[in-house]
């Protein structure tokens, strides 16, 4: 057996990275096609802010992160119905009122540790059986949801006035939508890190939506990237020594890298 | 009330009625006291200048906004708490998804048609349903029907979303500028289906235009605003100064504008 499968935490880092992998880019690219890839990033800073809570309250910071990114969903999603804002105006709200809550936090909270940059950056050490059966319940709830809403899903991306027309309940799909990217948000921390989980949110998207032709092949080519990025990526980490969440993302900027170039490589040949 | 009782009142063949509609934001009305009806089997042509609140009235009909004073009633419902959306066809100016590298098939896109309500199975059914494939034949774009809807040009866009329309099996069919950005061919494609939708399939057609000489030719009746209703009757009783005064320019200048445009 290869020196990596020897390690108990790199067997849970692999399953942790797998189910992230899998999870951000199947919600991901309902959020890319609506244009609210940035609902990742804000959201990562309300998680974050929730983490830091959990730091000064000695509760378990994934709760406490799960409870405020729900919040913020709702918030972001009534914002963007009552037309009270311009949806991305209300994403950089969000984003900065929950960074500079989590400024404050922190410091009430004895200032920076060795807790809080793992889930800043991710710790793959850290990574216990925990976050795994709680990465794997919300896996299945999220594979749940996409399947059984996927007309819903699918024409609300495709236009907001047209699924109202045609009966979609709009508003419902986008908060369940939004509270799942928060809660995998919330829960992929450990492993990637959460400066750098909205990247598995939107890159392995990037790379299948100038692939694939069908709406269900692009779903299941990005979840494939993703998975991949993870699994190469912590592969990468193990053996370079470097930081995990970092190589991941590396790998999935690179895949699109490779891809936008062979996409120039083939058109100008043909041309 | 329910659906059926919603639908009785469609007996009397009117599909859409506007009564003294008026809508606006910051106590400004975009339209203002919009009063006609819409009959079954009409081809309505909706005529005014640029912001004079066509796409507005087109909202309304569909209860996407509720009218701040009046009402707007579809097959007899306040348009904003309507159901029954398979009795109603949308094609939109534009869909979001067009400009986001949407992924989706025609064949998708026209299957979305098909949507009646929650159904967890969808997902598993990959199959192409015969009335797919009829409504992409009926607009000619059952050979595109593997392509990605954000790969065809503006025109065939127009087209699927139509055949996406008329998988619901329509009464009424709103149409937001679907000329709008299709070339002169692609045009008279567009007008020659919507005729016979509205001849041999009796639908119902409101359709918000620009192009006077195709409403002249095409519409039995003409509804121009202009924030409000400056005319509503048969497209041949509309004169040449009505059309000016909506426009605010000489008819000359409209029809050498139209033979600029069709050149």
């Amino acid at each position: 057996m290869p020196e990596i499968f020897q390690y108990d935490f790199m067997i849970r880092a692999f399953v942790g990275g797998a189910l992230v992998g899998a999870l951000a880019p199947a919600l991901g690219v309902f959020l890319v096609l609506r244009r609210l890839a940035l609902i990742a990033d804000s959201l990562s800073h309300v998680a974050l802010t929730g983490v830091a809570f959990g730091l000064l309250t000695k509760t378990f910071p994934p709760i406490a992160g799960l409870l405020a990114t729900s919040t913020a969903a709702v918030a972001i999603e009534t914002v963007r119905l009552k037309r009270l804002m311009p949806g991305d105006v209300a994403l950089a709200v969000v984003l900065y009122s929950a960074l500079a809550v989590a400024v404050v936090v922190i410091g009430l909270a004895g200032g920076f540790n060795v807790d809080l940059f793992s889930y800043l950056f991710g710790s793959i050490l850290t990574v216990n059986n925990t976050d795994l059966w709680l990465l794997a319940a919300l896996a299945a709830v999220v594979i749940t949801f996409v399947v059984s809403f996927y007309p819903e899903l699918a024409q609300s991306s495709f236009d907001t006035d047209l699924a109202r027309v045609s009966g979609v309940l709009v508003f419902g799909v986008n908060l369940v939508l939004a509270i799942l990217t928060g809660a995998t948000i919330t829960l992929s921390m450990r492993v990637v890190g959460v400066l750098l989980v909205g990247a598995l949110i939107v890159v392995p998207v990037m790379v299948s939506l100038r692939v694939a032709t069908g709406l269900r092949p692009a779903i299941g080519l990005a979840v494939a990237i993703g998975i991949g990025s993870s699994l190469f990526g912590l592969t990468i980490a193990f053996y370079a020594n470097v930081a995990a969440g970092g190589a991941i993302v590396l790998t999935s900027v690179g895949i699109l890298v490779l891809t936008m170039a062979t996409e120039y490589v083939v058109g100008k040949v043909r041309a | 009330m329910t659906v059926n009782e919603r639908n009785g009142s469609s007996a009397s063949g009117v599909n859409l009625e506007f009564r003294n509609a008026t809508y606006g934001y910051e106590a400004i009305d975009v339209v203002q006291d919009i009063s006609f009806t819409v009959e079954q089997g009409d081809f309505v042509a909706l005529l005014g200048p640029n912001g004079s609140g066509k796409t507005t009235l087109v909202r309304l009909a569909l209860g996407l906004v509720n009218p701040t004073r009046g009402e707007v009633l579809l097959f007899g419902a306040q348009a904003h708490r309507f159901r029954d959306w398979h009795q109603v066809g949308y094609v939109p100016q534009t869909v979001e998804g067009i400009h986001t590298q949407f992924p989706a098939t025609v064949e998708e896109i026209v299957s979305h048609g098909l949507y009646k309500g929650f159904d967890p199975t969808r997902f598993w059914k990959l199959g192409i349903p015969e009335s797919v494939r009829i409504s992409m034949e009926a607009v000619g774009v059952a050979n595109l029907r593997k392509r990605r809807i954000s790969a065809l040009s503006t025109g065939q866009q127009q087209r699927v979303l139509i055949a996406r329309s008329l998988v619901r099996d329509p009464k009424i069919l709103l149409l937001d500028e679907p000329e709008a950005g299709v070339d002169a061919a692609g045009q008279e494609q567009l007008y020659s289906i919507l005729r016979r939708l509205n001849t041999e399939d009796g639908i119902t057609i409101l359709m918000v235009s620009h192009d006077i000489g195709a409403v002249m030719r095409e519409a039995k009746t003409v509804a121009c605003i202009n924030r409000t209703l400056v005319f509503h009757g048969p497209a041949h009783h509309i004169t040449q100064r009505e059309l000016s005064d909506l426009y605010g320019l000489p008819m000359d200048v409209l029809v050498h504008d139209l033979m600029h445009e069709h050149r």
